[in-house]
């Protein structure tokens, strides 16, 4: 491994880890006539957040949702801790681009719902659940409904919610996107507290550069028509400096600006 | 006076009334029960100086026809007229909202249950009903059936083709967050196709209940003369102008208050959030 902030590039080989807890198995997927995703071989490790990075078209919502058992792939294969999985799975939880709050339930069943499907027991479900709505930092919240909560507040909702189900690896679709520039920076940080407090595998997807690098311990790049791996990049960054001081850092700078030379001719 | 109202609003600071219209307006703004009261006042005081004039000999006034309602409600002959129409009319509702949401949310869960019955009813909402009624008289007689059945007619195909396209118009997110969360058809469609399509289910049901009331009318106007549809009928005939009013404002006011009832039953049970709003 390089320690410097220049990318490890693998472009065909199979990226591979000592622990995987998700591994992608040539995977395929076409819609119609366009080809979404080729070949795609993929392993992620255990405990890392892992980003799929790349321009509209790439395919790497595609790719989450393969993932998540929630799109099905043309070919090629998903395993989760070994095991080869077709379809969603408790050891995986996902966090929606549009939140996908029920605008008829408070914060409280909203956060609880993974486990009122699970038939967990009122009383249980309360007790996790108010634990993790103040661990996302929505205590005092729990009998409002989503329409009245700001489009950051929901996302937190949203990620409570994956936490909730206790699940191996948590699976973000663009979960910031719909939130302004402000809270965006400000759940970034959240989201590396998080990562550090819950110990899980998160695999992310984003199409901001700067998130990216920010929050990442490794990014796939993905090229568009058809989707593929283009690059693989582990950005060496001193995660315990404030975050004023990551987001100054040379090896954050250097590390967005080979990622934008490496996806630019593929923008217009 | 405009830019120190505004001034005054942009400061906060309480202003005093600077003169009955405003202090009136104030009082209208946070009681909002208030509007619809000045409006019926409007509607009824409009109708009493209509009686008043009279635009025909044939228009009560609004006060002769409380007065004749009372005298029907006190003779009884009101009360029995309800007890008669109501039957078909509850009966037929209780029917076309039980089928007609079954039937829709089958056909929007169901490809194929749509293509085999979505054309009938879209047949069915297209034909003018009103012209079919009397046929089903010479099916079934003059009875409770009858009226029944052109409740059912009438209700029916409105309710089933809303809840059709509530169930398709579910947010998909929300049912890929139910699998996500390994929730089982049944889960999906309880927990998170009905409630996200209840708001379009009950407009549905609404249009479907305003519906039946026109289907009982129809029956009791043009095949069994009875309950109020007979009201109105014979007081017409012997000319008993206020009376034939009275029928006809009740079933009015019967109509709205039960599509208010049902307005209200939603937000409580179903979609609580509306409530706060």
């Amino acid at each position: 491994m390089q320690l410097s902030a220049i990318p490890a590039v693998q472009p065909s080989a199979p990226v591979t880890s000592n622990d995987p807890v998700v591994q992608v198995r040539s995977i395929c997927k076409t819609y119609g006539d366009i080809e979404a995703l080729r070949n795609i071989d993929l392993e992620f490790s255990r405990g890392k957040l892992t980003t799929l990075l790349g321009p509209s078209g790439c395919g790497k919502t595609t790719l989450l949702k393969i993932i998540a058992g929630l799109v099905p792939a043309n070919s090629g294969e998903i395993r989760v801790n070994g095991r080869a999985v077709t379809g969603p799975g408790p050891e995986r939880a996902f966090v929606f681009q549009d939140f996908a709050l029920m605008p008829w339930a408070t914060v409280m069943r909203n956060v609880a719902f993974g486990l009122e499907l699970r038939g967990v027991n009122a009383a249980e479900r309360k007790r996790v659940a108010t634990r993790y709505i103040e661990e996302v930092g929505l205590a005092g919240f729990e009998e409002k409904y989503p329409h009245e909560l700001s489009g950051g507040m929901r996302q937190r909702v949203g990620i409570a919610r994956a936490f909730a189900v206790n699940a191996d690896v948590l699976l973000l679709d663009e979960p910031f996107s719909a939130v302004d520039e402000q809270n965006r920076r400000k759940f970034q940080e959240d989201l590396l507290r998080l990562v550090d407090l819950e110990k899980k595998t998160f695999i992310f997807v984003t199409h901001s550069i700067e998130e990216a690098v920010y929050v990442s311990d490794r990014i796939v790049l993905l090229s568009p028509r058809p989707g593929r791996i283009s690059q693989v990049i582990d950005p060496k960054i001193d995660r315990s400096a404030s975050p004023d001081d990551i987001r100054r850092d040379p090896g954050y700078l250097d590390t967005v600006e080979e990622i934008w030379d490496g996806l630019r001719h593929y923008v217009d | 006076m405009t830019s120190s109202v505004k001034l005054g609003n942009a400061t906060g600071a309480h202003e005093a009334p600077v003169n009955v219209g405003q202090a009136l307006s104030r009082m209208f703004d946070s009681k909002p029960f208030l509007w619809t009261i000045a409006s019926l006042t409007l509607l009824f005081g409009a109708w009493e100086i209509a009686g008043l004039i009279p635009i025909s000999i044939a228009f009560p006034t609004f006060s002769s026809t409380l007065v004749a309602f009372a005298q029907m409600v006190v003779d009884g002959s009101m009360v029995y007229a309800y007890f008669l129409t109501l039957q078909p009319l509850l009966l037929g509702v209780a029917v076309s909202a039980a089928l007609g949401i079954s039937l829709g949310i089958f056909m929007g869960l169901s490809r194929k249950a749509e293509w085999l019955i979505a054309p009938v009813f879209i047949v069915l909402q297209a034909a003018p009903m009103a012209a079919l009624v009397p046929l089903v008289t010479f099916v079934y007689g003059i009875g409770l059936t009858a009226k029944t059945l052109a409740v059912i007619m009438l209700a029916l195909p409105v309710i089933v083709l809303n809840s059709y396209k509530a169930v398709r118009h579910v947010n998909p997110s929300l049912v890929d967050m139910c699998r996500s969360f390994q929730g089982t058809r049944l889960q999906q469609i309880v927990k998170i196709i009905i409630p996200d399509a209840s708001p379009v289910m009950f407009a549905g049901l609404r249009l479907g209940i305003a519906a039946g009331f026109i289907g009982v009318m129809l029956a009791e106007l043009l095949i069994t003369p009875t309950g109020v549809g007979d009201l109105i009928t014979y007081h017409r005939s012997v000319a008993n102008y206020a009376h034939m009013y009275a029928a006809v404002a009740s079933i009015i006011v019967v109509s709205t208050v039960s599509l208010a009832g049902l307005q209200s039953f939603e937000a409580r049970f179903l979609r609580p959030e509306k409530r706060k709003r």
